[in-house]
C-alpha cells in the first residue's frame, strides 16, 4: 500500500497526542495550574487535532468531509470521526479546569480516556477490517496502534513505569506484526489463480497488462518501492521506537530526557508506521501480477 | 444508507465469457467513452510520456499452463461485479457508496463522496478508481443511465460494454431470475465467482474457456509423409543406406 506521508503523519502524531490526552484526562498526572498544564493539554490537543487536519490532505473531495459523521453504524472511519471529536470535546472542560485551577470534578476526564482510546482502536480497525490486505487484518493491527498510543502518551505525560510497561508491550506487538505479517499473504492463500479462476486449467502467470503506465489502483495498492530497506526500517521501528527508550527510562527522570525519549520515539514510530504501508499487499495486485 | 440491503429484488449483472472474447479493449474503449461524456472520466497527460487515468473496466491477458497440453492465452475483462456482499459499501464513512434494493448495482453519489479511497482498499477485485481530476470514486454503474433510458432504442438499452462487444463475449441480465438469459447461460457453461473464499458474492460471473481439442498423436498427413524414393533417387536411397 502506498505509505502517504499525509497519512504516516497523521495516525503517528494523533496516537501519540490521544495518548496524551488520555493520562492528562486519568489525571495522571495533574499538571499544575498555569502554564504547566497549559503546556500539557496544548501538545495533547495540538498533536491529536494536527493529526486529524493531516489527514484531510489524502482526501480528494475534503468539502464533504462533514458527511463523514454519517455513517457510523457501519463505517470504522465514520466512528473514528465520532469518537475523536467526541474525545477531544468531553475533555475540554477538564483541561479547562487544569489551566485555569477551578478544581472541576474529574469524572470526564475518565469518559474522555476511555473515548482516547477508543478513538485509536477505531483507527486501527480501518486498516484491521480490511480482508483484501492479508497483512492488516491481524489483531496485531489494533495491538501495534494501542501500543503506540500507551507508549507514546505515558512517555509525553512523563509517567516512567507505565512508559517501560508500554515500550515493552509494544516491542512485543510490533515483533508480532513482523512475524505474522510476513506469512499473512500466503496464509491468505489468495493467488492469480483463484483472482481469475483460471486455476482451474493450470499455471497462471501475466502474458500482457491492461495498461502501460501506472494507474490509480497500481500507485496506490501496488506500492513496491517502499518496500525497499526493511530490515533496517525493523531496527529503527523496534530500537527507536522501544527497545532505545526502554534503556534510557531505567535512568533518573528528568523533563530534558522524557523530551529526548520522545523524539527517540518519535522516528521509531514514524519508521515502523511507514513500514505498516509499505510492506502491506493488497490482493489485487495478483491481477497484475504483482504484489 | 452504507448497510447492504438483505434482499435486493433484480440482481443485474454481467456473465463475461471467456471462451470467446478476443482481448480486442473495444470495452474498455466504449465503457470510456460513455462514461466520460456522460458524468466524466478524467485522464492525466493522455497524449505525453506516462498517460493514466481512470478506467471503468479492465482487460487482461494471462498465459495459462495446463498439466499437459499447450499454454493457452485468455483475455479476462475485469469491472465491478456489484456483488451482493459488497465490501465496498459498509467502509464508507459518508454513504455515498450504496447498493441498490430495486437492481442491486452499486453505485457512488459523487455528491457525498469525500475521495478517502477506503472503498478502492476493500475491493478485491480492483473495481474502483479515483478519479485525479474530480477527487471522487468512480466505478461501473452497469450503465444505469443506459439500461433504463427511454430515449435510447431499445436494442441500445444496455451497458455500453456488451453493445459493442464484437464477439458476444459479455451478457447482461438478472441473475435472480432462474430463467432469464444469463442465469441459464452460468448453468450450462459452469460460471464461476472470482475470489469466493472473500465471500463477497459476486452478481457478475465468469464463463471458463470450453476445453479444447487434444492434438491427434499421430498426424493426419502420416500417409502423406511417408515418402518412397522410385528411380535413381530409390537406388541412390538403397546404396548410400548400405554405406
Amino acid at each position: 500500500m502506498h505509505p502517504a506521508p499525509s497519512v504516516i503523519l497523521f495516525t503517528v502524531l494523533s496516537g501519540m497526542g490521544f495518548g496524551l490526552l488520555a493520562f492528562l484526562g486519568l489525571g495522571w498526572p495533574v499538571p499544575a495550574p498555569g502554564w504547566m498544564a497549559f503546556l500539557h493539554w496544548g501538545l495533547g490537543y495540538g498533536l491529536a487535532v494536527g493529526g486529524l487536519a493531516a489527514s484531510t490532505f489524502h482526501l480528494g473531495n475534503p468539502k464533504n468531509a462533514l458527511k463523514a459523521f454519517s455513517q457510523w453504524q457501519t463505517s470504522w472511519l465514520s466512528r473514528e470521526a465520532w469518537t475523536s471529536v467526541a474525545t477531544l470535546v468531553i475533555l475540554a472542560p477538564v483541561a479547562l479546569s487544569d489551566w485555569l485551577g477551578l478544581g472541576w470534578p474529574r469524572g470526564l476526564g475518565l469518559v474522555g480516556a476511555v473515548l482516547a482510546v477508543l478513538t485509536v482502536g477505531t483507527t486501527s480497525m480501518i486498516y484491521g477490517q480490511l480482508k483484501t490486505v492479508p497483512r492488516w487484518h491481524s489483531p496485531t493491527t489494533p495491538l501495534l496502534f494501542l501500543g503506540f498510543m500507551a507508549a507514546g502518551g505515558a512517555i509525553l505525560s512523563g509517567n516512567a513505569l507505565p512508559a517501560l510497561l508500554a515500550c515493552l508491550v509494544l516491542a512485543a506487538a510490533l515483533i508480532a506484526a513482523f512475524h505474522f505479517g510476513d506469512t499473512a499473504f500466503a496464509r491468505a492463500a489468495q493467488t492469480t489463480g483463484s483472482a481469475t479462476g483460471l486455476g482451474r486449467i493450470g499455471k497462471v502467470t501475466v502474458f500482457e497488462q491492461p495498461h502501460t503506465s501506472p494507474n490509480y489502483l497500481m500507485r496506490e495498492m501496488i506500492h513496491v518501492v517502499g518496500r525497499k530497506h526493511v530490515r533496517p526500517l525493523r531496527l529503527i521501528a523496534l530500537g527507536a521506537g522501544a527497545a532505545l527508550p526502554i534503556l534510557l527510562l531505567l535512568l533518573p527522570a528528568s523533563p530534558v530526557l522524557f523530551a529526548l525519549i520522545a523524539a527517540i520515539h518519535l522516528i521509531g514510530a514514524a519508521a515502523a508506521r511507514w513500514l505498516f504501508f509499505a510492506q502491506a499487499e493488497h490482493v489485487v495486485g495478483l491481477y497484475y501480477g504483482r504484489r | 444508507m452504507t448497510q447492504l440491503p438483505s434482499h435486493t429484488d433484480k440482481k443485474l449483472g454481467l456473465a463475461i465469457d471467456l471462451d470467446t472474447c478476443v482481448g480486442c479493449q473495444a470495452c474498455v474503449t466504449a465503457c470510456k467513452g460513455w462514461n466520460d461524456q456522460s458524468h466524466g472520466l478524467s485522464d492525466q497527460d493522455p497524449y505525453g510520456a506516462e498517460p493514466s487515468g481512470a478506467f471503468l473496466n479492465r482487460v487482461h491477458s494471462y498465459q495459462v499452463e495446463p498439466e499437459a497440453g499447450a499454454a493457452q492465452i485468455i483475455n479476462f475483462p475485469r469491472s465491478c461485479l456489484h456483488c451482493e456482499d459488497a465490501p465496498c459499501v459498509p467502509v464508507c464513512p459518508t454513504g455515498a457508496s450504496y447498493k441498490r434494493v430495486e437492481d442491486g448495482i452499486v453505485l457512488v453519489n459523487e455528491d457525498a463522496c469525500i475521495g478517502c479511497g477506503l472503498c478502492a482498499w476493500a475491493c478485491p477485485y480492483g473495481a474502483r478508481e479515483l478519479d485525479q481530476a474530480a477527487g471522487v470514486m468512480k466505478k461501473c454503474t452497469l450503465c444505469v443511465d443506459r439500461i433504463y433510458n427511454e430515449n435510447l432504442p431499445e436494442e441500445d438499452r444496455e451497458p455500453a460494454c456488451v453493445r459493442t462487444c464484437p464477439t458476444g463475449a459479455r451478457h447482461f441480465g438478472d441473475f435472480a431470475d432462474p430463467d432469464s438469459a444469463v442465469s441459464r447461460l452460468v448453468a450450462a457453461r459452469g460460471g464461476y465467482d472470482l475470489m469466493p473464499d472473500l465471500k463477497t458474492r459476486p452478481t457478475n460471473k465468469y464463463l471458463p474457456p470450453r476445453k479444447k481439442d487434444r492434438p491427434q498423436e499421430a498426424s493426419v498427413l502420416a500417409p502423406l509423409l511417408d515418402i518412397k524414393a522410385t528411380g535413381l533417387a530409390g537406388w541412390l536411397d538403397k546404396v548410400l543406406g548400405k554405406i
